[in-house]
């Protein structure tokens, strides 16, 4: 298959089908907790997209160019973690100079990434399933567009829930989560999705 | 009558809901009727376990939460109607039960009731029996019609045999004589129920004429057959009974069209390109789940009803 | 509230009922998400969590007069992580079943909310043996929390609890529960549950309060 077509596909199997939020259960925490208005939603998606595009990045380099060769694989999670706070902190100072709109507009989300488990997850993800450098930063930004579509979703079903009649005990994270549950079945109608052309 | 829709601009003039209801189900008669001649006394009871289940959920929650008792509005029976008849007529009977008290409890009443639900209940229902009894929810039976001496025949649905074997043909498809849910089966019967639903006023052509629209447009685009795209599976009855619930559609005719034809297309992709034989159902509850973005998204301007525009 | 009076059985209540992690805080949602679809999946990942928390707890408030402020978030993380790693190559070692079955959210309990916020808000001001009880207490109150999801879901997808059979061959499983989608409606309909017992609890206690007042 040609490359176009395969990265079109994997694009549609990290958005659609297995969804970091309804299928792999990567970043619940942002996207029950940041999810009440559509714009912050939106910040956080990009924000979440632009780390862990440069985090997928990041972690292949040091996988494979330094922990593999120095056979100190086992210290993956504690080197991709430092990888990414030192982006994060890194990405937060180069916004703050260059760029303020858009440091106002995802600062305060920037610090949070941290401890996204998407992140660390990409990275680690993308260690156990061999990818090689492309496909590590594709995977890397498609599966935060995938968190972004979920979040910003999520965040327009619950702006429209503001105004709904929930029962008292079911308030906050309970109807988030049974929301979340209830697009999850919506989505399972991707599974499978181009999977017979892959 | 208490009038709990919250997007009331659909609402041309002022009825109940109680009287809005009362079109659906009569629209949905012809269907139900279809279904029960077609597939017989299973039918029936798994209809009549259905409604049943889903009024008394409604009775039941609400008497417990301290509401007010709405049932007579009828949606629960709308919505237990609906349950049922997206069943394959062989089902077992805790299938319509489960399915009716989920459509009612948890995707409706947990929301807060009849205007508060952001899935349409049975379709959400549906898609929940569908993934936990995969195999209960896709035996389906071939229409006996009362045919004595007749045993009845487990099948697949046309849809999935369509590949391999010679696919069903259009005059069966058309007039019911095809395996399938019990109320997907006769397209004759939900067209009539959509001229009730048209001539009442209670639905405007925008969602299932653009839905069928899409299907058949973007079948053609993937090199299926658009007028057995159409004619197959559950598209007119989505289109028609599922995909125009108020509740969870579009409030603008510009935001209605596009999410109707967002549904044709997923739709068409699941169809061709996914695991499942067929999309409907998925169609349908991703693009409820995006209906609070289309509605926020298009400018309002858009909103207005041309005629009372120029009126004005 | 000072912590050398503060006794540890206080501290480790706190962690299992008032301040559970799980049903009350709703930190490290994703964890209990993912590894709820069997009761033994639950109590491997609660068993986990707790030797982290309590070693890291312990470790850090050793630690917390000798970490400078500024850079005590990394430096809590390389602690988290030291110990993290540890189990997750004795489990490997030991446990291959279990390491494969929760697969991907052992290296993440890394990122677990619980963990670097208990490091945060009671190791670093808090003796070590304190820390340690409090990391036991959370611990505890993580993984009883798993424990029970996971053992609904399994029944209810699996018909089993632990793997034993309990509801019998005659009962068909909704498969739902224990697929994603379930995971997001169990915990939700649990935490609504939860609201709804401690609202009707504290209920009972005021009107009680008011007849003997």
């Amino acid at each position: 298959m040609n490359e176009p077509t395969s990265i079109l596909l994997f694009f549609v199997s990290c958005v659609l089908t297995n969804n970091f939020i309804f299928s792999r259960f990567l970043g619940c925490c942002p996207f029950l907790g940041v999810s009440n208005k559509v714009e912050t939603s939106v910040s956080m998606g990009l924000a979440v997209t632009f780390v862990m595009t440069i985090a997928s990045l990041f972690c292949y380099m040091i996988y494979n160019w330094l922990l593999v060769p120095l056979e100190i694989t086992f210290m993956s999670t504690i080197a991709f973690i430092l990888v990414i706070a030192a982006l994060v902190q890194f990405v937060e100072m180069f916004l703050k100079k260059s760029s303020p709109t858009l440091y106002s507009a995802l600062g305060i989300y920037l610090p949070l990434i941290t401890t996204n488990c998407a992140v660390l997850g990409v990275a680690t993800l993308n260690m156990n399933e061999g990818y090689d450098l492309l496909y590590s930063v594709l995977n890397g930004t498609f599966s935060a567009l995938g968190f972004t579509l979920a979040i910003v979703l999520m965040a327009g079903v619950r702006e429209r829930l503001e105004s709904s009649h929930i029962p008292e005990c079911m308030k906050g994270f309970p109807i988030t989560l049974v929301s979340a549950g209830l697009m999850a079945v919506a989505f399972m109608g991707f599974s499978g999705l181009f999977s017979s052309l892959m | 009558m208490n009038l709990r829709i919250s997007t009331a601009p659909h609402i041309h003039h002022p009825v109940t809901t109680q009287r809005l209801m009362l079109y659906v189900i009569m629209a949905l008669l012809p269907t139900t009727a279809v279904g029960i001649y077609a597939f017989g006394l299973p039918a029936a009871i798994l209809l009549a376990i259905s409604c049943a289940t889903a009024v008394l959920c409604e009775f039941v929650w609400q008497k417990i939460a301290k509401q007010p008792v709405r049932v007579n509005d009828l949606s629960a029976l709308v919505t237990g109607l609906i349950v049922g008849l997206n069943l394959p007529a062989n089902a077992p009977w805790w299938i319509a039960l489960i399915g009716s008290a989920f459509a009612v409890l948890i995707v409706k009443q947990l929301f807060g009731g009849l205007g508060d639900n952001f899935l349409n209940p049975a379709m959400a229902a549906r898609a929940v029996l569908l993934a936990s009894w995969p195999v209960h929810m896709t035996s389906y039976v071939v229409p006996t019609f009362f045919d004595a001496g007749v045993d009845a025949v487990t099948a697949a649905t046309p849809l999935a045999t369509a590949a391999q074997n010679a696919p069903a043909q259009l005059m069966d498809l058309f007039m019911g004589n095809i395996p399938g849910c019990i109320g997907e089966v006769s397209k004759l019967a939900i067209l009539l129920g959509l001229v009730i639903l048209l001539v009442t006023r209670t639905v405007t052509w925008h969602i299932p004429f653009t839905m069928v629209a899409s299907v058949f447009v973007f079948s053609w685009v993937m090199g299926a057959d658009p007028v057995y795209a159409i004619l197959s599976g559950g598209v007119l009855f989505g289109a028609v009974f599922m995909a125009t619930d108020y509740v969870t559609s579009p409030m603008t005719p510009v935001g209605q069209m596009i999410y109707a034809a967002g549904i044709g297309l997923i739709i068409v992709l699941i169809r061709n390109f996914g695991a499942y034989p067929e999309g409907v159902t998925y169609g349908i509850l991703l693009m409820n789940i995006a209906t609070p973005l289309i509605d926020r998204f298009l400018p309002r301007k858009l909103y207005g009803y041309q005629k009372e525009a120029k009126q004005a | 509230m000072s912590e050398e009076r503060m006794s540890l059985g206080k501290v480790m209540k706190n962690g299992i009922i008032t301040e559970n992690p799980t049903f009350r805080l709703v930190l490290g949602t994703c964890p209990t998400l993912a590894v709820t679809t069997s009761a033994i999946n639950g109590l491997g990942m609660g068993a986990a969590a707790t030797f982290v928390l309590i070693c890291s707890n312990f470790v850090i408030s050793l630690l917390r007069n000798f970490i400078p402020d500024k850079v005590r978030i990394p430096a809590f993380i390389v602690v988290i992580c030291t110990f993290v790693t540890m189990v997750q190559l004795l489990m490997q070692a030991f446990i291959p079943s279990l390491y494969d079955a929760l697969g991907i959210f052992i290296p993440l309990i890394v990122v677990n909310c619980i963990i670097l916020a208990r490091a945060e808000a009671f190791a670093s001001k808090n003796t070590p043996v304190a820390s340690a009880a409090d990391g036991l207490g959370m611990g505890l109150g993580f993984t009883i929390a798993l424990v029970i999801l996971g053992s609904i879901r399994e029944l209810i997808g699996n018909g089993s609890i632990f793997g034993a059979n309990i509801l019998g061959a005659s009962y068909e499983p909704m498969l739902l529960i224990v697929l994603a989608a379930g995971g997001f409606l169990s915990y939700g309909l649990m935490l609504g549950l939860f609201n709804l017992i401690t609202k009707k609890l504290e209920n009972k206690k005021s009107r009680k309060e008011a007849e003997e007042a």
